[in-house]
């Protein structure tokens, strides 16, 4: 199972003064099971990528396969690629609505025809697995805090059980405390549950140390996509468009240029304190 | 799919009448739609029309958005044709059959009122194609300052009107987002029957009222932040001077009046005007 986009294209207000090209020739194939951190800066094109792939926004020109089959033909089920691929967007929390959380997190269940009992069922589940306990239930989602009410939101989608869930900026406008619990919790769902993740972000700090693979978007293309240590390698082309590797990243070259004999390709601090000790083993 | 409606058609363009101060706009289309009701003759709405050509010339803005105001009106230009066609009373029958007659007085009367609500349409389209709401807010502050000794709270409602007008693109992008966010969680606005789709609204109205009414508390902490209290005292970024241009505008406003007032007048002497 998987995501394949082939030659994709997006172009918003065509035929008028305002066109904007969003992707250009796009192809990418996200396979099961992957942990992948999308990268980009501030109208990059990731949104916009990202709600190709649960049939949101229909390409301009191109392809997109899920599961091999194409989602553009006659007939395809939308509905049910929606609740396949959960999409959380920027500031879910704005989309909370009902009167308390336990409810609103059985929305997206009670959509997908399921039983009142059998959405109440995942809506815990979800509830359990985004930290939110059983004291929260019955609370309005208007008085949780922010970090919570994001959680709640994130539930609202995991309750659907999809296969592939993208997130588009989890941690956007959370302290670093709530930041670091929402990326590590989506890192033990992907354990647990062994689903594919998608993590929209425009920081590399937060993506680096979760990710297995990393895509770079730059102005509509995809322009690096492979694991963190090979992307970082250019982290002077990731500069000039506004976007930055890690510190580590920054720290071990100059390392290296100094004459210690580091690895520069590490990207946590993890494996910057190994290889800086090494160095110093050896010296 | 929402972003396709429209609200304030302003036409960006680079003409004289764009440039204009928003002031001088907004008297030009009041004389333009009082001249329009002055004229009782042929050649008074001859030189409306004149005037009107000339100014949608100058204003270098395609004329079919100048028409597509009309779309509003059309029924309400039937009517009016209509009525005015049969029921006016007059001396010369043109047509008569069944109970309908048309006359000479009601076929003139017809054509006077089609011809003058289309123009009047045509010129307040004008106005706004060629003005951007907030320019036309500032006009229309100023233009009703004196109103402040009334103690008509003058500024206020121009306030209002121009956070309403800059928050409609802004609750129009947020309905889209709230919208796809309930669709990426199975949420259905299409189909159903009438109650069902009004319920399905719910997921779409709470959370938009809840941001419409944060946004606004945001504004308004934020204004308070920046010491707004009102009109008193306040200067602005972009003050309103006429100039040049502006005055030849008024000149040939009030030449543009002139004339259709002296047609008017010297209607009562010569048969033909």
């Amino acid at each position: 199972m998987s995501i394949k986009a082939e030659h994709l294209n997006y172009v918003y207000s065509p035929g008028t003064a305002y066109e904007i090209p969003a992707l250009k020739d796009m192809n990418l194939e996200i396979l099961d099971g992957q942990f992948v951190g999308l990268i980009g800066h501030t109208g990059s094109g990731k949104s916009t990528l990202v709600q190709h792939l649960n049939g949101l926004i229909r390409a301009t020109s191109g392809h997109l396969y899920f599961n091999g089959e194409d989602i553009y033909q006659e007939g395809y089920p939308m509905r049910k690629l929606r609740s396949q691929v959960g999409l959380v967007f920027q500031y879910p929390e704005h989309q909370l609505f009902e009167v308390d959380v336990l409810s609103d997190v059985c929305f997206g269940p009670l959509n997908q025809g399921l039983s009142r009992e059998e959405a109440k069922k995942r809506a815990k589940e979800a509830l359990r697995m985004t930290g939110l306990g059983e004291e929260y239930y019955s609370r309005s989602p208007f008085e949780l805090s922010g970090g919570q009410k994001r959680r709640a939101a994130i539930a609202g989608v995991l309750a659907m059980e999809p296969q592939v869930l993208i997130l588009d900026e989890p941690t956007a406008g959370l302290d670093p405390k709530g930041r670091d619990e929402i990326l590590d919790q989506i890192r033990m769902l992907h354990e647990e549950k062994h689903i594919t993740i998608v993590l929209v972000s425009h920081s590399m700090e937060d993506v680096a140390k979760y990710v297995e693979r990393i895509i770079v978007m730059n102005q509509g293309e995809a322009v690096f996509d492979g694991p963190p240590r090979q992307v970082f390698r250019h982290y002077q082309e990731l500069e000039q468009m506004g976007l930055a590797a890690p510190q580590v990243t920054y720290i071990m070259h100059g390392l290296k240029a100094k004459g210690l004999e580091v690895d520069e390709n590490a990207t946590t601090i993890q494996e910057a304190r190994d290889t800086i000790l090494q160095a110093f083993r050896k010296e | 799919m929402i972003k396709d409606i429209t609200l304030g058609q302003y036409y960006p363009a680079d003409s004289v009448l764009h440039k204009l101060d928003p002031r001088v706009k907004l008297v030009a289309t009041l004389v333009f739609i009082a001249s329009l009701f002055l004229v009782k003759s042929w050649v008074g709405y001859g030189a409306a029309t004149l005037f009107l050509v000339l100014v949608i010339r100058l204003s270098r803005v395609p004329f079919s958005f100048m028409v597509r105001g009309l779309r509003a009106i059309i029924m309400l230009l039937m009517i009016t044709v209509v009525f005015n066609l049969f029921l006016t009373p007059g001396e010369r029958v043109l047509v008569r059959f069944w109970k309908l007659t048309i006359t000479d007085e009601g076929l003139r009367t017809a054509m006077f009122m089609a011809v003058r609500l289309i123009y009047l349409i045509i010129g307040s389209s004008v106005m706004t194609l060629t003005t951007t709401p907030n320019d036309l807010t500032d006009g229309m502050e100023r233009l009703m300052g004196p109103l402040k000794k009334l103690r008509v709270p003058v500024h206020e409602v121009a306030m209002m009107m121009s956070i309403a007008l800059r928050f409609i693109p802004i609750l129009m992008e947020e309905t889209d987002k709230i919208m796809k966010a309930q669709i990426a969680r199975g949420a259905d606005f299409e189909s159903g029957n009438l109650i069902q789709k009004a319920k399905s609204l719910v997921p779409l109205l709470v959370p938009l009222f809840i941001s419409a009414f944060r946004r606004a508390n945001d504004l308004a902490m934020a204004m308070e932040a920046r010491c707004y209290h009102g009109g008193e005292g306040r200067t602005k970024m972009k003050p309103l001077y006429y100039e040049g241009r502006d005055y030849r505008a008024y000149a040939a406003l009030l030449l543009y009046l002139a004339v259709i007032i002296g047609i008017r007048v010297l209607g009562n002497y010569v048969r033909i005007l």
